[in-house]
């Protein structure tokens, strides 16, 4: 197996470097996206409300792979888009709308007085929500955030795929040029371990931490 | 001149009731006291002037704007309409300065060094200006209670509504909170309306009484006389409870 990483070093770190590209990009943009459901899902506004509940529910309960097929095949069609992005975008859409429960959630744990107190000193709904309501939420739900954050990493090997160079299509590529179905798996699974494991750690650090505190 | 006043006024939570052919007319400058028995609609008739609850007929106006219509704009009347809850409601993520200076901040633009200075008058002027740095949570509820008030007054409103802001405290703490409330009443300029139990506070200080059962105001009397000779037969037993 050494040997095996030894002579494909170089796919397997190619495929890693891009994996964590995907993460990080699907990370970011489906914490915005999420937060801005989340928050279509609680503003007095009923017409908002439909649309974020309607986009949580879809994306929710439709296999991010068939998401991802849709970026990669239909959109594809429409604009050049790599198999990368499609599954970036794919991956990004999915996990934001687990990260829109969450989030509003935790805008549900904050006591409504914290944003009566908000309105009542004149502040407007948006400046409630973004200066007192939202810092005490995200502060809240950090455990199930990072929980999302673990099932995105590994979520992301649906790269795969659509030819999106990460990890799991480097593995693929390995074991049917070398005709190793065992040792090119056990190697990309060590690397999400790598990704996955400290953040497993901290989360549960976190959680420890917030139980003693509260 | 009016600073709240409602006419026929309805409000329903769904089906239910709870305010009731509502007339109240409240001057600029006046303190007026609610009293009446807890499920009456008390917190929700108060919480109409800031439009933390809608109405539903009628008309309330505050500070010239209509409340009961749905195209006003509420931001501006609570600019001018602060409220102290029962349960204080200071940010839990801010510390007490930044409790007092963030509506400033952000609603009036006020500039941050003349904000800070404000603030901490403010917290001098409800004696917790070794506080300013401190998290509310880490605060007795009769701190935290002054240090609301001073949050209201930060935005210099034109009125302030205060329901129950005594009962959630321990009894050493309610008369440092009074105190304050006393000195603002004393400001000629701040129109108050208060939903106590503190019966001397009352006497001392309101200049009407307004007495509500079942979402209906039935008795609006002068101080003295509301005391001396309640017209109400509910506003008599209701006396009567408290005080023994
Ligand atoms: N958000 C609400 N939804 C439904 N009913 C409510 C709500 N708030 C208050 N009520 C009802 O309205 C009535 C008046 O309540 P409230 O204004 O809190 O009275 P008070 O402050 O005098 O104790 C009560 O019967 C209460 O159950
Ligand atoms: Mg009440």
């Amino acid at each position: 197996m050494l040997s095996l990483f030894q002579t494909h070093a170089h796919d397997f770190l190619t495929g890693f470097g891009w994996t964590i590209a995907s993460s990080v990009l699907a990370l970011i943009g489906s914490l915005i996206l999420g937060t801005v459901f989340a928050l279509m899902e609680v503003v007095p506004n009923k017409a908002a409300n439909i649309i974020g509940r309607i986009y949580i529910e879809v994306l929710r309960n439709i296999p991010l792979l068939v998401i991802t097929m849709f970026f990669y095949v239909v959109i594809a069609n429409v604009v050049k888009i790599s198999g990368f992005a499609a599954g970036t975008l794919g991956l990004t859409l999915y996990t934001s709308a687990f990260i829109a429960e969450t989030v509003r959630a935790g805008i549900n744990a904050v006591p409504n007085g914290q944003l009566e107190g908000a309105l009542s000193n004149g502040l407007s709904w948006w400046q409630g929500m973004r200066y007192v309501v939202l810092p005490q939420a995200f502060k809240l739900v950090i455990p199930p955030l990072g929980n999302q954050f673990i099932n995105l990493i590994k979520n992301s090997s649906v790269l795969a795929f659509v030819a999106g160079m990460d990890l799991m299509y480097q593995a693929n590529m390995i074991s049917q040029e070398t005709f190793d179905t065992f040792g090119p798996f056990i190697i990309v699974a060590i690397f999400y371990l790598i990704l996955t494991m400290p953040m497993s750690y901290y989360m549960r650090y976190l959680e420890n931490k917030l139980n003693k505190e509260g | 001149m009016s600073m709240i006043e409602f006419k026929d006024v309805e409000k329903y939570y769904g089906d239910f009731h709870a305010l009731k052919d509502i007339n109240l007319d409240v001057e600029a400058g006046e303190t007026v006291v609610l009293l009446g028995p807890s499920g009456s609609g008390k917190s929700t008739l108060i919480r109409t002037v800031n439009g933390l609850e809608p109405v539903q007929e009628g008309q309330l106006i505050v500070n010239g704007q209509d409340l009961a219509n749905p195209q006003t704009d509420m931001n501006r009347t609570r600019k001018n309409v602060g409220m102290v809850f029962q349960h204080f409601n200071l940010y839990a993520n801010k510390t007490v300065l930044e409790n007092i200076m963030l509506a400033p901040r952000l609603v009036l633009k006020r500039d941050e060094a003349e904000n800070k200075k404000i603030a901490m008058e403010l917290l001098e002027r409800v004696g917790l200006a070794d506080k300013a740095d401190k998290m509310p949570s880490t605060l007795s509820g009769g701190q935290q209670q002054r240090i609301a008030i001073a949050r209201s007054l930060a935005m210099k409103p034109k009125a302030l509504l205060f329901d129950e802001p005594t009962s959630a405290l321990d009894p050493e703490m309610v008369n440092d909170v009074l105190k304050i409330m006393r000195e603002i009443a004393a400001d000629s300029s701040m129109t108050m309306l208060v939903v106590t139990h503190e019966m001397g506070f009352a006497k001392q200080v309101a200049d009407r009484v307004i007495f509500m059962a079942d979402g209906q105001i039935l008795e609006d009397s002068p101080t003295e006389e509301f005391f001396a000779n309640p017209k109400e037969p509910r506003a008599r037993q209701f006396l009567s409870q408290i005080i023994h």
